[in-house]
């Protein structure tokens, strides 16, 4: 009966994948399970509500025994653990394929990758967190945490109500031990138990000279509470994507800024609850932006700050119009929305003249930063463009702008601030294709039914770098342009929201009940006091959850709290620790070989014919 | 010059000064190894020594004596003893005795290698302190700051636990390299000079966040060196138990471990010890995503790997409490948990691109 049994396969008794795989004092504590030991009986029982994992065994017969067996299978704690984990392999695919979220870059990787991009969509790999297969994973999820929380919260509500296990017959085999003899009286030595251990807030449970006393019942609770929490996350969460509207609107400064309506917006993406005819009345103006950067050192051209100065107002008629700031994390809430900074940009102001000699457009043309120093790249469009014989002959530009240029350096910006700025254009003319219906990007252009000017340069580039001031006259009387001027931008995101504080709170409560369950040990300690012939014999024990090196502490600040009402008999007959179990009790002989498997190693075996 | 502009000489000192940490964790790492060293050409070293059966019932481990609790005047009564006893996976084999071995000298080396470490650490700290007041921020901009930052932390919590008189000396020397391997990473690879923040980064969330994330990374790291060296012990336990250990210089590296369930416990209370701070790292990287973008939780890279990584850690700590997948199945999942959240970490700043912009090499 020692450690040097091997078992037949090989591996260590306890680590095993048989029966007994695992056994540690909760597992045994769990009773039935596993048909392993039960020498704790009832003692250690419900430590947690932790489910009982019954190994599969088959499916009754019949309709109502499979879905039975379907129902146990998917809210045992390994389906869990198995969805868990699939959980987080389905969430991969949607952190390296672009998302359906930045249509741009979807696009862009459908163009770079023609082949794979159909198996792709088909598989909703662009849309993963919104894809049935995805949904369908966390969905089982969810039904198993709810067919796990309902049946554990009563079990748990029993346990409330119930009072602590009396204790084992051997306290002996529990996790922490001790004994001694003392010349108090057994109801002295209860009565002195008691009162410790209710003095640590245990809750207790008398009979005779032996008390049981349990504590940590808000671990469970707070099991409780965090997977109770995670569904309102979850509801939050659906109740935020259901509600939740947000678009995009680019503004120039100065000019007639932003209404909320649906015409206005650059991008608009709804919710299924929240759609266009929700939209709530307001509006905004930008009057600047203030940018600053470093201009020195090291982190030259790094942004200090970016503030959107605005006028706002809410309801339709634009009248008493507030003046406010929107920046980088702080976003502003007008008319119940809330209004954030996205980006911001330049927009060269210029005049197109066609070749009859009028004014085909004038204004600013918003153009998209490209890197940190603000490149930009734009398109000038100009469709009511006359040619020299008065027919419509399109007029379109495109190139670059750079806050701070070099003539001699090209289109590349040197700093973000706007110190020399140059804009570098080509220029078309033709039919821009704007009448075949099909929806064009401002920014882009399509030059298919275009023709490029041959623009007379003296460096051979076919292209002409303008300061403010400056105008490009094109070849052959097709008209020009003049470079006026240069205006900011910014971008803004509207987005309309509900659901946050439910998200929110259900996440705070998630967090304080994990750390319950986390921090708090459930344990139980069980005294008895006994007479024998060598003054009382005092047996205490101990139990808690494996982790928990803290009950071998806790008793022995008990013992010490117990010596002034239960001091050590100074020449006890014997050594204290080698106090048999049973031994001193009557009737409680243990049946060799009954309580325990006898393969298991750590038994007190040999303490068995140590007796006197 | 602008108040929040870069001081470049601080710059300068916080260079110096983790280039001298990184000096004496070097040093610290060679005391270690002599530690190692010296401690397996121990005498007292005897391979069967693991096994407690020999010596004591196996049973009964005394693992605490009742401490006097301040009892003046009755002094030299005797104090009954708390008899702990193992679980039946603990297997009853004790703790190794450690690097040292015993030896005097491998001992005398651990002590070195240690008052080495706090050197090294206090340096490192003040090199971490000199950036932030050379950027007059929180250092945590970039990944060369974000690096020496989660060194210094978790060579913090080990010094810590070696305070509060845990038993973590093995840990020294697997620390130390990776601290040495993670600054030197950190001045080669990642090095970005000072500068100030994007303003989507001008937050007090910033300090709030990140330094969740670092602390939460830095303990998750211990817990996984301590996962590691279970899943080796652990095997090594089984072979001993089968008798087929082998007198090898591996087996003499694990002889002198904590005991397998010694560097499981370990392992797992690191772990449940910040998982909810990790927790709280997402929530509050949503509280501050929907300030800055308008939106708690878009599904950004970074989003979606903490998510990841955060249910892998829940994984973790459900296998725990499953039969049939504790032990060695669940500390594999602690691996692929923290493998998540280094993916998290490089890879993602690295291959991905996302919303998070400090993610700048
Ligand atoms: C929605 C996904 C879930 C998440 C994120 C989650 C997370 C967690 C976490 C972090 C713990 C650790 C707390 C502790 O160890 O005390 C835990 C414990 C636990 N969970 Fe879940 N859980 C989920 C679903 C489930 C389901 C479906 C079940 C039931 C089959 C379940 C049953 C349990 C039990 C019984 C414990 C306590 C284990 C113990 O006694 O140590 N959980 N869960």
């Amino acid at each position: 009966m020692s450690i040097t049994h091997k078992p037949s396969d090989g591996r260590v008794p306890g680590q095993g994948s048989g029966p007994d795989a695992g056994q540690d004092p909760e597992s045994k504590a769990n009773g039935t399970e596993n048909g392993g030991e039960d020498d704790l009986g009832a003692a250690g029982a419900q430590l947690s509500t932790q489910p009982v994992d019954t190994l599969a065994s088959g499916p009754a017969l019949g309709l109502v025994g499979w879905l039975r067996w379907m129902w146990r299978q998917l809210t045992s704690m390994r389906i869990a653990l198995i969805l868990l984990f699939l959980l987080s392999l389905a969430a991969i695919p949607g952190s390296l394929i672009p998302q359906h979220s930045d249509q741009l870059k979807v696009d862009a990787f459908k163009k770079a990758h023609p082949d794979i991009s159909p198996l792709y969509s088909r598989l909703d790999l662009f849309h993963v967190y919104g894809s049935p297969w995805f949904s369908a994973i966390y969905i089982l999820l969810f039904v198993s945490l709810a067919g796990c929380i309902v049946p554990r919260t009563w079990q748990f509500v029993g346990q409330l109500r119930a009072r602590p296990p009396a204790a084992p017959r051997h306290l002996t085999r529990l996790p922490a031990y001790s004994t001694w003899h003392t010349d108090a009286s057994p109801e002295q030595v209860a009565q002195a138990a008691q009162k410790a251990l209710r003095g640590r807030r245990f809750r207790i449970n008398a009979s005779g000279t032996s008390v049981a006393a349990e504590k940590g019942y808000l671990r469970e609770a707070g099991n409780l509470l965090f997977h109770v929490a995670l569904f309102g996350l979850l509801i939050g969460f659906a109740w935020t994507s259901l509600n939740a509207a947000s678009g995009g609107k680019l503004v120039v400064e100065g000019d007639d800024g932003f209404v909320n309506n649906l015409t206005q917006y650059d991008d608009f993406s709804g919710g299924t609850l929240y759609n266009a005819d929700d939209l709530k009345p307001f509006g905004f103006t930008l009057d600047s932006f203030d940018d600053k950067y470093a201009t020195s050192g090291p982190e030259r051209g790094t942004a200090l700050k970016f503030q959107a100065n605005i006028h706002y107002w809410s309801g339709t008629s634009g009248k008493d119009a507030k003046k406010g700031a929107i920046s980088t994390n702080h976003p502003l809430s007008i008319g119940g929305e809330k209004v954030y900074l996205i980006s911001h940009g330049y927009a060269p102001v210029v005049t197109v003249r066609d070749g009859q000699g009028n004014v085909a457009y004038q204004g600013p043309v918003p153009f998209l930063p490209q890197d940190t120093n603000l490149t930009s790249t734009g398109v000038i469009k100009v469709p009511d463009a006359l040619g020299k014989n008065g027919a419509s002959d399109q007029l379109a530009f495109k190139g670059y702008f750079t806050p701070t240029g070099d003539l001699t350096r090209g289109p590349m910006s040197l700093f973000p601030g706007e110190v020399a700025p140059i804009l570098w254009l080509n220029a078309y003319h033709g039919d821009l294709g704007l009448d075949s219906g099909i929806a064009q990007n401002v920014y882009q252009l399509d030059a298919t039914h275009m023709k490029q000017f041959q623009l007379n340069t003296k460096t051979g580039v076919n292209g002409v770098a303008l300061s403010p001031g400056d105008v490009m006259q094109l070849p052959g009387g097709a008209g020009s342009l003049t470079f006026n001027g240069v205006k900011t931008w910014a971008s803004f995101s509207i987005s309309h929201q509900s659901g946050n504080k439910l998200a929110l709170v259900s996440g705070v409560i998630a967090i304080l009940g994990l750390m319950g369950s986390l921090f708090i040990q459930r344990r139980r300690i069980w005294v008895r006091a006994l007479p024998s012939e060598h003054g009382t014999l005092v047996e205490m024990g101990g139990l808690g959850r494996s982790e928990s090196a803290r009950i071998a502490d806790e008793l022995g600040d008990l013992i010490a709290q117990l010596q002034p009402d239960a001091p050590v008999r100074t020449t006890p007959d014997e050594p204290a620790d080698t106090a048999d179990e049973g031994g001193d009790e009557p009737g409680t002989a243990r049946v060799p070989g009954a309580s325990h498997a006898p393969d298991e190693p750590t038994t007190r075996t040999d303490d068995e014919g140590a007796r006197p | 010059m602008m108040a929040a502009a870069v001081n470049e000489n601080f710059a300068n000192y916080s260079n110096y000064l983790i280039r001298s940490a990184m000096f004496v964790y070097a040093l610290a790492f060679l005391a270690h190894l002599a530690e190692w060293v010296f401690g397996g050409r121990s005498k007292i070293a005897v391979q069967s020594a693991a096994l407690t059966s020999d010596a004591a019932p196996p049973t009964a481990v005394p693992a605490v004596t009742v401490r006097a609790a301040g009892q003046a005047g009755t002094t030299t009564i005797e104090r009954p003893k708390v008899i702990t006893r193992a679980s039946a996976s603990d297997r009853d084999i004790s703790d190794g005795p450690g690097a040292a071995g015993g030896n005097e000298k491998g001992d005398l080396y651990g002590r070195i290698a240690i008052s080495f470490t706090v050197l090294a650490w206090v340096l490192h700290v003040c090199g971490v302190a000199f950036r932030a007041a050379s950027v007059q921020r929180a250092p945590w901009g970039n990944m060369y700051e974000f690096s020496t930052t989660f060194g210094a932390v978790a060579v913090g919590a080990y010094l810590l636990l070696l305070a509060l008189k845990k038993n973590v000396r093995w840990i020294g020397l697997f620390l130390t390299t990776s601290v040495l391997l993670d600054l030197g990473l950190a001045l080669s690879v990642l090095y970005t000079s000072s500068e100030q923040l994007v303003p989507a980064l001008h937050s007090y969330w910033l300090w709030i966040h990140v330094s969740c994330a670092i602390i939460s990374g830095a303990v998750f790291y211990l817990a996984a060196v301590g996962t590691m060296l279970y899943l080796f012990r652990d095997h090594y336990e089984v072979a001993l138990m089968t008798g087929q250990a082998s007198n090898t210089r591996w087996g003499d590296i694990m002889r002198r471990l904590p005991a397998a369930a010694s560097l499981d416990k370990f392992a797992y209370r690191m772990n449940a010890l910040v998982f909810p701070l990790w927790t709280f790292t997402i929530i509050a990287g949503a509280i501050w995503a929907q300030a800055a973008w308008g939106h708690y939780w878009e599904w950004d890279p970074k989003e979606t790997w903490s998510f990841i990584t955060w249910v892998v850690y829940a994984g973790y700590l459900h296998a725990r409490a499953t039969a049939g997948w504790k032990g060695r199945k669940a500390a594999y999942l602690a691996l692929v948990a923290f493998a998540c959240f280094l993916f998290n970490y490089y890879g993602v700043n690295i291959f991905v691109t996302g919303k998070h912009s400090y993610a700048g090499v």
